[in-house]
């Protein structure tokens, strides 16, 4: 019987795994059963803050965070088919569009790891759009609002020259 | 550099040891995670979209713009290494273990320095990668975001204009950057100082885990520091707080070994000198053993009590000396008590080696 990991040595050994109270017993080469046992030595560190995260998620979703897990209910996302439950248990979302689907119930959770609920960061070059356009002129307004209280005048006209030139080019989209 | 030279060769750019402040600061990494719009995540990819993420990256990498702007980089889906192959590049710190989960569907693009790479399907569809010796992490951050632009150039990502870019998990959403350095701190550890150190970074919106290690606990004196916060901060001010921070420490761990060899001279030197002739001359180590010893000898030379060994070939012994390299190095299978016989035995040669050169 060959190893149900690789597909390529013969399988000698039988790795079995307790889960949530689930049994799993796999055959594997030896090669492999160490691999997955090195693992589970604690290799995965972002298993442990998958973990820690679910639990945050049952909290702020209103699902019981002890005892087994009720049968889902609530939101699902329309474009992956995720449901709030899934995602409370594993912490992972299906896809871009389920930040939009449990967008509002996302909110805290964003608030709780973040500390805030927005993007002030890089936006991609060619698919950005006018946010790029948008959040350079934010910078700029800062820096002349920073410019005027620190009576750098000359460096203020500057800059409201550049905020001009880029609002027009939004305007003229 | 191609992929099988990459998995027989020990050393990486990042091991060379010729960064700023690379007496304690080893290595630097900036990461960010991208993911295709319209394709679920990786977790809930069927095995044909996976397919279609792969052929994406491959159509993106072989762009003529692409090219030009980045150089070659080459793809390689995860299995057609062997396992060995596979666990080496963990070693290495160029993949995460994450990949080896599942990689029937999984691959990695990597540039012949080994500087930049790409994780393709891991928890997000991309992770970009930039690895570097030293304190350089503003040079890491231009390198990964050219390699950005690069890719977005033929690939549309999942962008949200208030959110960022979204990511399988909530918490990397934004920036989706980490940034990491790793820190060789042996002297705080021995002043009893490092609990201290390290709990006050963590307030600062920082996380530290050590190396190798599970939980906190670090194994040859080895810590990474990085960003925890991904959203509300700009990349560059997520970095400039990361290095504002490792400054810190760098003061610290110089302070702390300043005081140990004003005060303790006498045990430092015995303790460095006991690490340098158990690994010259031990003929069983285990992969602990070794690395604390490992720690106290860099230390030794770092503070000039060991003059003939380069720093860099403690970090290369590091890597060498784990698991997967071993077997590649003896070309066989190992039980744990052969590779420890082999380990004790290429730390002899290699530190011999270097002796006389």
């Amino acid at each position: 019987m060959e190893c149900e990991r690789c597909h390529q040595r013969p399988a000698t050994v039988h790795l079995t795994e307790i889960i949530n109270n689930e049994k799993r017993t796999m055959r594997l080469c030896e090669q492999c059963a160490r691999e997955l046992q090195a693992q589970a030595m604690g290799f995965f560190p972002q298993i442990n803050l998958h973990n820690f995260l679910a639990g945050l998620l049952h909290n702020e979703f209103g699902f019981p965070t002890t005892g087994p897990t009720v049968a889902p209910a609530g939101a699902r996302c329309e474009a992956c088919g995720l449901t709030e439950a899934q995602f409370a248990r594993q912490g992972l979302l299906g896809c871009g569009e389920c930040y939009r689907y449990f967008g509002p119930r996302l909110e805290p959770v964003f608030r709780r790891i973040h500390g805030n609920t927005c993007h002030t960061g890089k936006v991609p070059e060619r698919t950005g759009g006018k946010v790029r356009v948008i959040n350079r002129l934010e910078r700029l307004k800062a820096q002349l609002r920073e410019a005027i209280s620190r009576e750098e005048f000359e460096r203020a006209a500057e800059l409201r020259d550049a905020i001009r030139e880029l609002e027009k080019e939004l305007q003229e989209g | 550099m191609s992929i099988r030279e990459t998995v027989n060769n020990p050393h990486s750019h990042w091991m060379d040891g010729t960064g700023p402040e690379s007496d304690i600061v080893i290595s630097s990494r900036v990461r960010v995670a991208r993911n295709l719009a319209h394709l679920p995540f990786p977790h809930l990819l069927s095995r044909e979209k996976a397919e279609d993420v792969i052929h994406a990256v491959q159509t993106a990498i072989e762009n003529r713009v692409f090219r030009e702007k980045m150089g070659k980089m080459e793809l390689t889906r995860m299995n057609e290494l062997t396992p060995v192959e596979r666990q080496i590049l963990v070693e290495k710190h160029l993949i995460s273990p994450d990949l080896l989960e599942d990689f029937e569907r999984k691959a990695v693009v990597l540039r012949d320095d080994e500087v930049l790479s790409v994780m393709v399907n891991e928890e997000d569809h991309l992770r970009l990668q930039c690895l570097l010796p030293g304190l350089q992490l503003n040079r890491a951050w231009e390198l990964v975001s050219r390699l950005d632009d690069g890719l977005e150039a033929t690939l549309d990502y999942a962008f949200d204009e208030k959110l960022g870019y979204l990511t399988a998990c909530p918490t990397n959403v934004g920036t989706g950057l980490r940034a990491s350095v790793m820190l060789h701190l042996p002297g705080l550890v021995m002043v009893n100082q490092i609990k201290g150190v390290l709990g006050t970074i963590t307030k600062l919106g920082l996380t530290v885990r050590g190396l190798y290690g599970e939980g906190t606990e670090a194994k040859g004196n080895l810590f990474q520091v990085s960003n925890q916060v991904t959203l509300g901060q700009a990349e560059e001010d997520i970095i400039a707080n990361l290095i504002s921070v490792t400054r810190q420490l760098l003061g610290q761990e110089r302070a702390a070994r300043e005081a140990l060899y004003r005060e303790r001279r006498e045990q430092l030197e015995d303790r460095v000198g006991r690490a340098y002739g158990l690994l010259k001359h031990a003929r069983v180590m285990t992969s602990d053993e070794a690395m604390s010893l490992f720690s106290d000898l860099r230390l030794g030379i770092d503070m000039g009590i060991i003059k003939n060994i380069p720093a860099p070939l403690i970090i290369e012994l590091m890597v060498l000396t784990r698991p997967a390299f071993l077997v590649k190095v003896t070309g066989k299978d190992l039980s744990p008590v052969e590779r420890d016989i082999y380990r004790a035995q290429l730390i002899r040669k290699k530190l011999s080696a270097a002796q006389q050169s």
